[in-house]
């Protein structure tokens, strides 16, 4: 019988066991990737990352650190597995988002290893919830091999403007423009759609902008497609790091405050569009 | 046949409201059944339909002021009515701060409920609006398929959790499976649980009441651990749950094993039945 589970004591097979108070700290980290039904969870002593991807252009990976989890045990160097995301996300949420306040829920999540189901427990005000997730055959994900030693461009801003830019891009345009350089506009994003064309430029000595290091022009365009689920994380996040390598490859990353005050981060990585792509610099 | 009523207590009108709001969120169409002493409001739902069965009583004199009627015969004081109840809903909407509103049977051709609303004025004049609501009135021969449910020996019945919580639960639920297995025992425990391919949640309350169950002399008391169970349409008890706008002072579930669900909301003198059949698996 289900209710078995609570009482602990079978907890001794499991690989991965993990527990923490407040199951919003993970579902919002989950829910600023949640643009594809299936994601892979890689476990190990650090903690937990969570890639989703689209049409091998575009990947989203969640970080959540060990220091997150009131309690990570992990018996392997590193696990992973596929899982329903979108099902994943209902479970956590399963008391409802808007909970009264002061009341959280608390999760218990296991996995016993290869094959076998996700196992969470929820409790919130006494009520319990068990969920058993399917876990499905692991893909090989996409390696961007975005190394911060080629980053050409780098601006670090505060999400809130990028936000509002960004719930509003054009969406009849195919591709959104990104161009950073050292001079003036600086930065700018651009887009091309039926109605005409759109650019909004971004000071460098903005408040909104902290940091602004680039040190060559580049103008890169992107599949607007592609990019638009990452407006999720951007409404979750405080701030955004936007970084362009050599091969104009993006990551947008995000910092994301918990309801504990610990800081996660969520990353985009996304290819420029190809066959628009100029012969470069 | 005759009928006239008169609500003037703003309280009043406000609780009648939110009680025909509440029978309008589950039914599209139902019948209206005036007697003497109450009004009804009766859906019954052929099996091939989904067989729900819902009875709602008013007692009129918590509502009305004036009440006033003359059934189509002296041995059958009685008048049956089919009609929206949205529509009613709609009128008494414009009625939220009226000085009275009237309610009476008309025929302008074909029979009408006609709702008169008066609203205040800072001149002399009155406002007056008064709504048409078409109505059919059910013959007499068609009466005895109107008549109250009958309630068949429940073997679990349990008060229910807070409907807020399971509300969100079963929100969330619906988006994972089209059928529910509600389940309870005599000892304060409720279990609400779906199951698909990809996932099984399931979700325990406990210290739930049990009320006192009035059995025949000749059935034994069952298992207080043993749980009945009712699988239902996931759909039709999310519905159910949005549906409420009343705070009942007590919400009691008593489920056939494997056969009906029925749901018995109280509230002062208001009191509403809704009959949920099992869908087989």
């Amino acid at each position: 019988m289900a209710l078995s589970t609570q009482e602990g004591s079978g907890d001794s097979h499991y690989v991965l066991n993990v527990r923490l108070d407040n199951a919003k700290n993970v579902s919002n980290l989950l829910k600023a990737i949640h643009f594809k039904e299936t994601a892979t969870v890689f476990a190990s002593s650090m903690g937990l990352k969570v890639t989703v991807e689209d049409a091998k252009c575009i990947q989203a990976n969640a970080f959540i650190q060990e220091g997150v989890f009131h309690e990570f045990t992990i018996k392997e160097e590193q696990l992973t597995f596929k899982i329903n995301l979108t099902v994943l996300l209902e479970c956590l949420t399963i008391f409802g988002s808007t909970s009264f306040p002061g009341v959280t829920t608390s999760l218990k999540m296991c996995y016993a290893g290869y094959g076998c189901p996700l196992v969470l427990i929820l409790e919130e005000d006494g009520v319990l919830t068990d969920c058993n997730i399917k876990t499905l055959e692991a893909d090989e994900v996409l390696d961007f091999n975005f190394c911060s030693s080629n980053v050409v461009n780098k601006i670090i801003m505060k999400s809130e403007c990028l936000k509002e830019a960004f719930n509003e891009l054009d969406m009849s345009s195919d591709i959104l423009e990104i161009l950073m350089s050292p001079d003036a506009p600086y930065f700018r994003l651009s887009t091309f759609g039926n109605s005409g064309s759109t650019h909004s430029d971004f000071p460098k000595d903005s408040d909104m902008v902290e940091s602004f290091q680039c040190s060559q022009t580049q103008t890169n365009r992107y599949k607007i497609s592609l990019l638009k689920p990452s407006v999720k994380a951007l409404g979750h996040s405080t701030r955004v790091s936007i970084r362009t390598d050599n091969r104009g490859f993006l990551s947008l990353q995000y910092m994301i405050k918990n309801e504990d005050g610990q800081i996660c981060f969520v990353e985009y990585y996304c290819v420029p569009d190809e066959d628009l792509d100029e012969p470069d610099h | 046949m005759r009928f006239r009523g008169k609500l003037v207590e703003i309280g009043c009108i406000h609780h009648f409201t939110r009680v025909i709001g509440t029978v309008s969120k589950l039914i599209k169409q139902c019948v209206l059944r005036i007697t003497p002493a109450n009004w009804y409001f009766i859906l019954s739902e052929k099996l091939v339909n989904g067989g729900v069965q819902i009875w709602c009583d008013l007692p009129q004199g918590h509502f009305f002021d004036e009440y006033a009627m003359e059934g189509v015969c002296q041995e059958a004081n009685e008048i049956y009515l089919e009609l929206a109840p949205e529509n009613l809903v709609k009128a008494l909407k414009t009625a939220q701060n009226a000085k009275w509103i009237k309610i009476k049977l008309t025929k302008k051709n074909t029979p009408y409920l006609t709702v008169e609303v008066d609203l205040p004025t800072l001149s002399a004049h009155s406002r007056t609006v008064v709504h048409d609501i078409p109505v059919y009135v059910v013959p007499r021969r068609l009466w005895p398929e109107y008549e109250e449910p009958k309630l068949p020996d429940f073997d679990v019945s349990i008060v229910m959790p807070q409907l807020k919580l399971l509300r969100n639960i079963v929100d969330k639920m619906k988006n994972l499976s089209n059928y529910v297995a509600l389940s309870a025992n005599q000892n304060g425990e409720m279990k609400l649980m779906v199951e698909t391919d990809m996932v099984s949640v399931s979700t325990h309350f406990r210290d739930l009441l049990n009320p006192a169950v009035n059995r025949g002399d000749d059935s034994e008391e069952p298992d207080p651990e043993v749980f009945s169970e009712a699988r239902i349409d996931i759909r039709k008890l999310a519905q159910f749950l949005v549906g409420q706008q009343i705070n009942y002072t007590r919400v009691i579930c008593n489920i056939v094993h494997r056969r009906v669900v029925h749901f018995l909301l109280l509230h002062d003198d208001v009191s509403l039945q809704y009959f949920m059949p099992v869908v087989a698996s």
